[in-house]
């Protein structure tokens, strides 16, 4: 059953192009991409800045529609949705997790984590039970009454990473999680993320960090000037060990 | 569901700076205005009413001159005189009738000369008349009865020291008028009308001696028979003026006035000032309302990224919308609440202002309908103000405010 259900695509990227018109010139930000996540992967989109990642993050989480080409979510072509329609899919299937955090500045970290739900119209005493649960799974029951500046870098990217979690979404789109944090609480996040793809849930991660990538993921797209240049998949078992943890350490510094 | 939204535009207004709040300055002097307005309106008609002499029972008065052409003085006016009171008295749709004169006097008291006016009061059931028409009480000695002589009352703002005899004129002093000397036997309560408040009150007796008015009389009040009767009792007493003055219709040397007829002038001054303060309320509530699209608009920008969160995390344009929409519905509510409070305190104060100034008793009261109305209104134009900045918060494209930032 498992493995049935991991061979399913959840998203799939059909050749799809994003283009943007700035008076003459076209910028490709996006050209001619083909990505397929199935269920339960732990996928990263690679690549350097202006490579398209992060055109094809907002593609993928359907905060953009393409130029050309089909996206679909559950087997569903999202290209042809209207916007509110998008907006009602990625509250329900996509959970997002931001470089900076992105949480609203004046709602608590329950607050926040109940956001979600309430523009799923979900019953306010759930919202708040939910809420709870999901502060725990991410050990911050002791900050949910807190502002997101009586927080530290490392917190705020717990509570957004329980805010993504709020509607059982089907993937988190993670765009750079560890982007403005230090090396060590980098890793604690990036343990709950993978504390999250062992229960099984579908991670698609963005960062420009090879060896974040290749340390977490199962599969690499690398992006290079809006292409697809290579697919590294990670051999099934591999793991680092402690002593790589420590070079990949040092080589981030 | 609408309630979450609310608690979200509440948490957004929280956090808000001063800047916003005074904002509402507008919305909160034109809603105070109006609740005070309204909430004076009858207070306001009785003070001016009572300045203007107007007394609220049933009473006609009659008074010589009329209309007329030409140059000053050419068109001296004919008085009317006791032998028309007399007349009128005996007409059988009036039930009372009494002259009034008013004199200018001459009065000084501690060494000071003052100029002011003493009117008459008749003897007999006349002066029951006359008391029970001002509703006339001593606050210190006593009325005037029959019989007095060389004896006065006078009104409560001789009993000040800013009389301009330089110090207050008590019962037992006496003052000289016209080179006469009068004992000062009461003071008249305040009645909160200047006419009242700054006149001797004397016999007719005494009046006549210090004045050279003979068989003149100023003005006649008449009491109709009947209150319903009151446009027969004018008419009666114009046919016989008409007649005794050998006058014809629409060249009248005299006038007749009811009350009803001095109270719509009051009314019609009233209304003036209404008007006038309604327009003003007007313009500082649209001010106010363009205060708040102003603020609202600033918000929207100041929060581009938040919506942008919110729609990532599943928010459609609706539910943006609404927020921006309730909040701003909100900024004009607590304009109205505060305006309200603002109103209704000008409303109070004004009320116990007129209640001193002429000694009346007018009810504070609180018109809850108008309070609920107001706090409606102010709820509707606050989100009337905020559609076209909650249309921009709607449409903003998430992609582009996350990438601003």
């Amino acid at each position: 059953m498992e493995n049935e259900k991991k061979k399913s695509a959840l998203i799939e990227l059909k050749k799809v192009f994003k283009y943007y018109f700035m008076g003459e010139n076209v910028v490709k930000a996006v050209d001619g991409i083909s990505i397929k996540v199935n269920q339960g992967e732990f996928v990263a989109i690679m690549g350097p800045s202006g490579s398209g990642k992060s055109t094809s993050m907002n593609l993928v989480g359907s905060l953009d529609v393409p130029t050309k080409g089909h996206i679909f979510l559950d087997g569903e072509d999202i290209s042809t949705f209207s916007e509110s329609d998008l907006a009602q899919l990625r509250g329900r299937k996509i959970g997002f997790i931001f470089q900076s955090f992105n949480l609203i500045p004046n709602l608590t970290a329950k607050e926040n984590v109940m956001l979600p739900m309430t523009f799923q119209d979900i019953p306010e005493e759930e919202r708040e039970i939910k809420a709870e649960e999901l502060l725990k799974l991410v050990e911050l029951e002791d900050r949910m009454d807190h502002y997101p500046n009586q927080l530290s870098g490392g917190q705020k990217q717990r509570v957004a990473i329980a805010r993504a979690l709020a509607n059982d979404p089907e993937v988190i789109l993670a765009d750079e999680p560890t982007g403005n944090l230090d090396t060590k609480t980098g890793s604690i996040v990036m343990h709950f993320l993978d504390k999250l793809h062992k229960q099984g849930k579908t991670i698609i991660m963005i960062t420009h960090e090879p060896e974040l990538a290749e340390y977490h993921a199962e599969i690499v797209y690398w992006l290079r000037d809006g292409k697809l240049e290579r697919v590294t998949r990670k051999k099934k078992g591999k793991r680092y060990v402690d002593g790589e943890i420590k070079r990949l350490v040092q080589a981030r510094k | 569901m609408i309630k979450d939204y609310f608690v979200l535009s509440v948490k957004n207004l929280k956090h808000r700076g001063l800047r916003s709040w005074l904002t509402l300055l507008g919305i909160l002097i034109g809603v105070g205005a109006v609740v005070a307005l309204i909430s004076l309106g009858d207070g306001l008609q009785a003070a001016v009413a009572s300045q203007f002499g107007v007394s609220s029972t049933d009473l006609i008065t009659v008074q010589a001159g009329g209309i007329n052409y030409g140059p000053p003085g050419s068109g001296a006016v004919i008085p009317l005189t006791t032998d028309d009171l007399t007349q009128i008295k005996n007409l059988p749709s009036v039930k009372a009738a009494i002259g009034r004169d008013i004199v200018p006097v001459k009065a000084s008291f501690n060494q000071k000369l003052v100029f002011t006016y003493a009117t008459n009061i008749p003897s007999g059931s006349d002066r029951q008349f006359v008391y029970s028409q001002i509703n006339a009480q001593a606050i210190s000695g006593r009325l005037l009865k029959d019989g007095d002589i060389g004896k006065i009352v006078i009104g409560y703002n001789f009993y000040t020291d800013s009389n301009g005899f330089g110090k207050a004129v008590i019962p037992g002093n006496t003052i000289v008028i016209q080179n006469k000397s009068f004992q000062v036997v009461g003071i008249l309560a305040r009645q909160g009308s200047f006419i009242f408040d700054n006149v001797i009150y004397m016999n007719q007796n005494d009046l006549d001696s210090i004045s050279n008015y003979g068989n003149k009389i100023d003005t006649i009040a008449i009491e109709p028979a009947s209150k319903d009767l009151m446009n027969r009792t004018v008419s009666d007493v114009e046919n016989l003026l008409l007649r005794l003055r050998n006058v014809k219709k629409d060249a009248e040397n005299f006038q007749i006035s009811t009350p009803e007829a001095s109270l719509n002038q009051v009314k019609q001054i009233i209304n003036g000032v209404q008007i006038f303060i309604a327009i003003v309320a007007s313009i500082s509530i649209f001010i106010g309302a363009i205060g708040i699209v102003n603020t609202m608009y600033t918000s929207v920008l100041e929060r581009r990224k938040d919506i942008g969160i919110m729609k990532s995390i599943g928010a459609t344009n609706f539910q943006i919308f609404i927020q921006f929409f309730i909040e701003s519905s909100l900024l004009g509510l607590v304009g109205g609440i505060i305006g309200i409070i603002f109103g209704e305190f000008i409303a109070i104060f004004g009320i116990i202002g007129i209640n001193s100034l002429i000694g009346g008793h007018l009810p504070i009261t609180i018109n809850l309908g108008l309070i609920f109305g107001v706090l409606i209104g102010s709820f509707l134009i606050g989100g009337a103000a905020g559609i076209v900045p909650a249309l921009n918060a709607a449409n903003q494209n998430p992609v582009e405010v996350l990438r601003d930032e």
